[in-house]
C-alpha cells in the first residue's frame, strides 16, 4: 500500500517536503547518534549484535531499550520486560493523539509508518516547527532520525569501547538541549503577547515529573504520562481564560 | 532463543500505543476543550522530558548539565536555531567536564 502510495503521488512538491523533513530531522540525528552508540556498547555486554540492532530497528524507543538491556542482564522474566516496556512507552499514546490533529492526509497508507517512527524527539520537532504536518515532511523527519538510531546502535556495538568517556558523557546533553531549543521560541513569543499558559504548562509538567520521580512515587513511564496529562489539562484551562481576556 | 520472543513483544507493546490514537482520531474534530488539551500536550511533554532527566545526563558532574542547559536556553532565546543551541550546550558540558576532571 505504501509503495503504491509513493508511486501515485511522487511530485516535486512531495520531494521538497520530504527533503525539508530530513533537514528538520538533523538535530535529532545529531542527538540520537551518541546515545545509540552508547546503547550498542551497553548491549554488547549482554546480547548479540543481531539482537541489539533488531531491538533498535523494531522497538525503536531509547529509554525502554536501555531498561530492557538492564533487565535482560539481570535475567528478569520475559513478562516483566514486556510489561515494563509497555509502561515506559505508553506516553506515545498521548503524543499520537496530539499529532493526529495536525497530520493532514486524505490517504491513510502512510499512517502506520508515521506511528511506528513516532518518538519524543520527532514528535517535539514536528509539533514545534509546523502548524500543519504533511505526511511527506513527517516521513523525512522520522526516517532520518530512525537511520541515525539504528546505524548508531550497530556502530556502537563494534567501536563503542574506543570512544573517550569524556566525549561520550558530554554528548548526552544534546537531546535535552534540543527540547529546550524547541520550547524557548514558543515561550518567548507567547510571553510577548502577555500569555503565560505555555510557560506555566511546561514548568508545571517539569515540576510534577521531578516530584514523582524524586520521591519514587511512580515508575518513570507513569510519571511522564501523569505529568504530561495533568499539565496539559491545566494549560488547556488557562488558555481559555487567555482567549476570553484578549 | 528467548530474545526472539521478547524483542517482537516489546516492539508490539510499543507500536500499538503509537498507532491507535493516530488511526482513530486522524479525521475527527474533537470538542474544543479536548482540542485545546491535545494542542497543549507538546509543551507539557517538553517540560516533562527536560526535567528531571537532564540532571542525570552528566552523571559525574550534574552542574555541567545545568551549565549546558543554561547555554541552550541563552542561545535559543537570543539567537534561535536548533543546531546552534545543541552544539553550544555540548561544548559547554564538554568544557566543564574537562576542567572538572
Amino acid at each position: 500500500m505504501v509503495v503504491s502510495d509513493n508511486q501515485m503521488s511522487r511530485s516535486p512538491e512531495d520531494r521538497s517536503r520530504f527533503i525539508s523533513g530530513v533537514t528538520a530531522g538533523l538535530p535529532v540525528v545529531i542527538g540520537y547518534f551518541p546515545i545509540a552508540v552508547t546503547f550498542g556498547l551497553l548491549a554488547s555486554e549482554h546480547i548479540s549484535m543481531v539482537h541489539a540492532v533488531f531491538m533498535s530497528a523494531w522497538v525503536y524507543a531509547g529509554a525502554s531499550q536501555f531498561m530492557a538491556i538492564g533487565l535482560i542482564g539481570a535475567h528478569s522474566a520475559a513478562a516483566e520486560i514486556v510489561t515494563a516496556t509497555f509502561l515506559m512507552n505508553f506516553r506515545h499514546f498521548i503524543m499520537s493523539a496530539s499529532l493526529s490533529q495536525r497530520v493532514k492526509s486524505h490517504r491513510s497508507a502512510a499512517i502506520p509508518l508515521l506511528a511506528f517512527w513516532l518518538t519524543d524527539e520527532t514528535f517535539s520537532v514536528a509539533m514545534a516547527l509546523k502548524k500543519k504536518l504533511h505526511p511527506r515532511f513527517l516521513l523525512g523527519l522520522e526516517i532520518s532520525a530512525y537511520t541515525s538510531w539504528v546505524s548508531g546502535t550497530g556502530l556502537g556495538f563494534i567501536v563503542g569501547a574506543f570512544i573517550p568517556p569524556l566525549l561520550q558523557e558530554s554528548l548526552y546533553i544534546a537531546l535535552y538541549a534540543l527540547f529546550v531549543a524547541l520550547l524557548t521560541p514558543h515561550v518567548r513569543s507567547s510571553l510577548k503577547k502577555r500569555s503565560f499558559h505555555i510557560l506555566i504548562t511546561a514548568v508545571f509538567a517539569a515540576g510534577i515529573n521531578s516530584l514523582l520521580q524524586h520521591f519514587h512515587l511512580m515508575k518513570p513511564g507513569w510519571s511522564l504520562v501523569t505529568a504530561i496529562l495533568s499539565a496539559s489539562v491545566l494549560g488547556a484551562l488557562l488558555h481559555t481564560e487567555d482567549e476570553g481576556g484578549s | 532463543m528467548r530474545l526472539w520472543i521478547i524483542i517482537p513483544l516489546m516492539a508490539a507493546v510499543t507500536f500499538l500505543p503509537r498507532l491507535i490514537p493516530l488511526l482513530l482520531l486522524k479525521d475527527k474534530v474533537p470538542p474544543p476543550l479536548l482540542r485545546r488539551l491535545l494542542n497543549t500536550i507538546p509543551y507539557a511533554a517538553l517540560g516533562a522530558l527536560i526535567l528531571p532527566g537532564v540532571l542525570h545526563s552528566a552523571p559525574t558532574m550534574p552542574w555541567a548539565a545545568v551549565a549546558g542547559m543554561g547555554a541552550a536556553l541563552l542561545v535559543s532565546w537570543f539567537k534561535g536555531g536548533l543546531i546552534a543551541s545543541v552544539a553550544s550546550s555540548v561544548v559547554v558540558v564538554f568544557l566543564f567536564l574537562l576542567v572538572g576532571a
